[in-house]
């Protein structure tokens, strides 16, 4: 058997057992989220926070609880890290920096888990466990309650109301995140990634002599991070290093980690609006981009182009053997149309329009199928522009789901997708302007503009991979990334959320022979060109400058 | 003004109440049930599934190691790797990727004189090295630089230097090679690969038993 064949089958064996568990898991969230019963640690847990889980909430109640809740985990993770030098459990490690505590901070409270550090030296295991791995929980649920806010907008009718969002927080990390992470991590262990806390240790070499190598808890947060669409590495070297992702069996694993949460949530939200169908719509456009993604990805690593990966043979700069260029492609695509940006290969190193794949899943807004929960609310958004689009053509007030889509609602969606484009350029713009962020650039030319380009754009979409070679820990990146984390996260949120607010507010249009059926594979096909469009108008000319000038040369 | 502040601030008081549950939950709780289970049932993969050859410990079987002398096989090259910058009290390996582009001179230069090296290295009287059959991952740095294993191909290349150099027939390499050759998981899943230290130490124990 071929390395393209056997690429070929793994991805069909990886949409099996993902349509395998597509109706239980969304159906299961959807009881989760829609249940009337709290379990007892629930009702205690609620308790000692002081709140009401059955106190219904409005778009604004909601957005504050969101907000300050991220807000303590940003201070509490920068402090942690400010604090590590006399913390016990650290391993002696030293405080890390006020600038890099900020960066690492941001990114993964806003669920980027963009690194501008290297975990092996940096982070000791109360950081890693009580700080890092918390917020992979934590982050993960505040995206799937905003996105179930939003589908409870969608599903409700003459109310302001949106749910509760300690409740669905709480629910979310213990009821969905929690299991799914304590059966991966078990699994993952059992196929040989570690799971101690014996710190820093001599270990002999067959050459003689000793390396001093980390111990850590590594299976417990791999499972969370990238369930939790994540991606923040436990090392350096991410899910590439043996320790995170040992096997071929467990990168296959991982990746399924990484999609079963973004794709079951269609199925959720089909259950709660009350037509699977519409989920299916949804699910579709997901699959066939990220499918469409994949394919290319495939075929241009297997075609290697490029002058370095010619004379090498093939594109294996930056893969591990035991991955191979499939499952390291499959890999790549998945991490960058989620906002995980876990790598188990160096994107920097693909070819060019390797690399350019990469970055156009990130700009497509990661909906495709998305983080855990920001992608379903990215999605919804896209649905929203693409009926209004369909409208525009008709001369028809648009409507989805029962809800007209009026100038609030046009507003609101537009805003949204205005955000991230305008952070990746001005950012991009501004680090190309200066004297000095230029100097962070690894390698020469289009491929420079690239890593730069790459960095605000996954900071900005909450992605949190890299073209590596970037020096990102200079205050310049360590500051601005950190913000296009800030903004990138939370402005989103709060159009998603006052979107939600008025979509509940309404009363429902009732259906009639003039609505456009948005469960029909037309609707799919609109929404899939109306995403690669709007995308493809916006980056095209900075896309053209990095990875296409580089693919084509 | 005064309700709002009020109100921010029990916002926020809930805000970290609801962390700190949350972190002790998910930050020890989970973190330590994870471990205790992973101990109990799997004390050795747990452990970094460390090796041992001669009585001590020689490494991890899933973690490459570099400065094998020639009467050995050889890993892939680790260019990426690093050493830690800050906590020096500690000598720690950083693993990485090179990050070099597809384009990149440095990478091109890198991959040249890997491959000009293979072949210088592994052609043996009887036995020349075409540059045309030297696999990709011979001449490449993997993405954790700590890559425990090679392509088949890149094993059977060796095997004529090996044996040449260890006074063993090539039959016997030829052999050790393939009982340590791993095939795709279920017949799909990865690539093939050979783990080199575990190749190596028991070519070691070949080599003793002549």
């Amino acid at each position: 058997m071929g390395p393209v064949l056997a690429g070929v089958l793994q991805l069909l064996a990886l949409i099996g057992a993902l349509a395998l568990v597509y109706v239980p898991v969304g159906g299961y969230m959807a009881r989760v989220y829609s249940s009337d019963r709290h379990l007892r640690v629930e009702k205690w847990i609620y308790k000692a926070i002081g709140a009401n889980p059955d106190a219904e909430m409005t778009w604004p109640a909601y957005l504050r609880g969101v907000l300050a809740f991220s807000a303590v985990g940003v201070l509490f993770l920068y402090l942690l890290q400010r604090l590590q030098g006399i913390l016990p459990g650290s391993l002696g490690f030293s405080s890390v920096d006020p600038a890099q505590s900020f960066n690492t901070a941001v990114s993964f409270v806003t669920n980027t888990n963009w690194q501008s550090y290297y975990g092996e030296q940096t982070m000791g295991h109360v950081v890693q466990t009580a700080g890092l791995a918390v917020q992979n929980f934590v982050s993960a649920a505040v995206g799937m309650a905003v996105a179930v806010a939003l589908v409870r907008g969608f599903a409700r009718s003459r109310t302001g109301e949106l749910g509760n969002f300690w409740s669905d927080l709480v629910r979310g990390t213990l009821r969905i995140l929690v299991p799914g992470a304590v059966v991966a991590a078990v699994i993952l262990v059992a196929c040989g990634a570690i799971q101690n806390f014996s710190g820093i240790h001599e270990v002999g070499q067959f050459v003689g002599g000793s390396q001093q190598w980390n111990g850590g808890a590594v299976a417990s947060q791999e499972a969370i991070k990238e369930l939790g669409t994540n991606g923040g590495g436990y090392f350096n070297a991410n899910s590439a290093h043996p320790f995170e992702n040992p096997t071929p069996f467990t990168n296959l694993f991982e990746i399924f980690l990484i999609l079963v949460i973004p794709f079951s949530l269609t199925r959720t939200f089909g259950l709660m609006v009350g037509s699977v169908k519409q989920g299916y719509a949804i699910l579709a456009t997901m699959f066939t981009i990220w499918l469409g993604f994949v394919a290319l990805m495939m075929w241009t690593e297997f075609a290697h182009r490029g002058p370095a990966l010619q004379a090498a043979g093939g594109a294996m700069e930056g893969k591990e053997v035991r991955f191979g260029i499939g499952g390291s492609s499959i890999f790549a695509v998945s991490t960058t149309l989620t906002s995980t940006g876990a790598v188990d290969s160096f994107h920097s190193s693909f070819t060019g329009l390797g690399g350019g794949i990469t970055m156009l899943g990130m700009m497509l807004g990661e909906i495709a199928p998305g983080g855990t929960g920001s992608g379903l609310y990215g999605m919804l958004i896209m649905a929203v522009i693409a009926v209004f689009i369909a409208g525009l053509m008709v001369g028809r007030t648009p409507e989805y789901l029962g809800k007209k889509i009026g100038a609030r609602e046009m507003k609101l969606a537009a805003a949204y997708i205005l955000v991230t484009p305008a952070l990746v350029l001005v950012f991009s713009a501004a680090s190309m302007a200066l004297p000095t962020p230029p100097h962070s650039m690894l390698n020469p030319g289009a491929h420079g503009f690239s890593e730069v380009l790459y960095a605000f754009t996954s900071a900005s979409n909450n992605n949190g991979s890299a073209f590596a070679g970037l020096n990102a820990n200079t205050d310049w990146y360590n500051t601005m990334t950190g913000l296009a984390m800030l903004f990138g996260r939370f402005l989103p949120m709060v159009f998603v959320l006052a979107l939600a607010g008025s979509l509940a507010g309404q009363k429902p249009v009732p259906v009639t022979a003039g609505t456009l059926r948005t469960e029909k594979p037309l609707f799919t096909g609109l929404l899939v060109g109306a995403i690669l469009i709007i995308t493809g108008l916006t980056y095209f000319p900075a896309l053209a400058l990095g990875p296409l000038a580089e693919g084509l040369a | 003004m005064n309700n709002s502040v009020t109100n921010t601030a029990r916002l926020l008081g809930a805000s970290l109440r609801a962390l700190l549950v949350l972190t002790v939950l998910t930050g020890v709780i989970y973190p330590l049930a994870v471990t205790g289970v992973a101990q109990a049932l799997f004390t050795n993969k747990a452990n970094g599934s460390e090796i041992k050859a001669d009585g001590r410990v020689v490494g991890s079987s899933l973690i490459g190691q570099q400065g094998y002398g020639l009467k050995y096989f050889q890993p892939r090259p680790a260019n990426g790797l690093g050493v830690n910058s800050v906590n020096t009290q500690y000598k720690l390996v950083l693993s990485g990727a090179t990050n070099l582009s597809a384009d990149s001179k440095v990478l091109l230069k890198q991959v040249e004189d890997a491959k000009a090296k293979v072949v210088k290295d592994n052609s043996v009287p009887g036995y020349a090295v075409k540059p045309s059959d030297i696999p990709a991952d011979a001449v490449t740095s993997s993405g954790s630089g700590l890559d425990p294993a090679i392509s088949p191909q890149y094993a059977g290349l060796q095997v004529h230097r090996v044996a040449a150099r260890n006074g063993l027939s090539v039959a016997a390499v030829e052999k050790l090679v393939k009982d340590h050759t791993e095939g795709r998981t279920l017949g799909f899943i990865g690539e093939p690969q050979v783990n080199v230290l575990e190749l190596n130490i028991a070519l070691k124990d070949l080599v003793a038993e002549q």
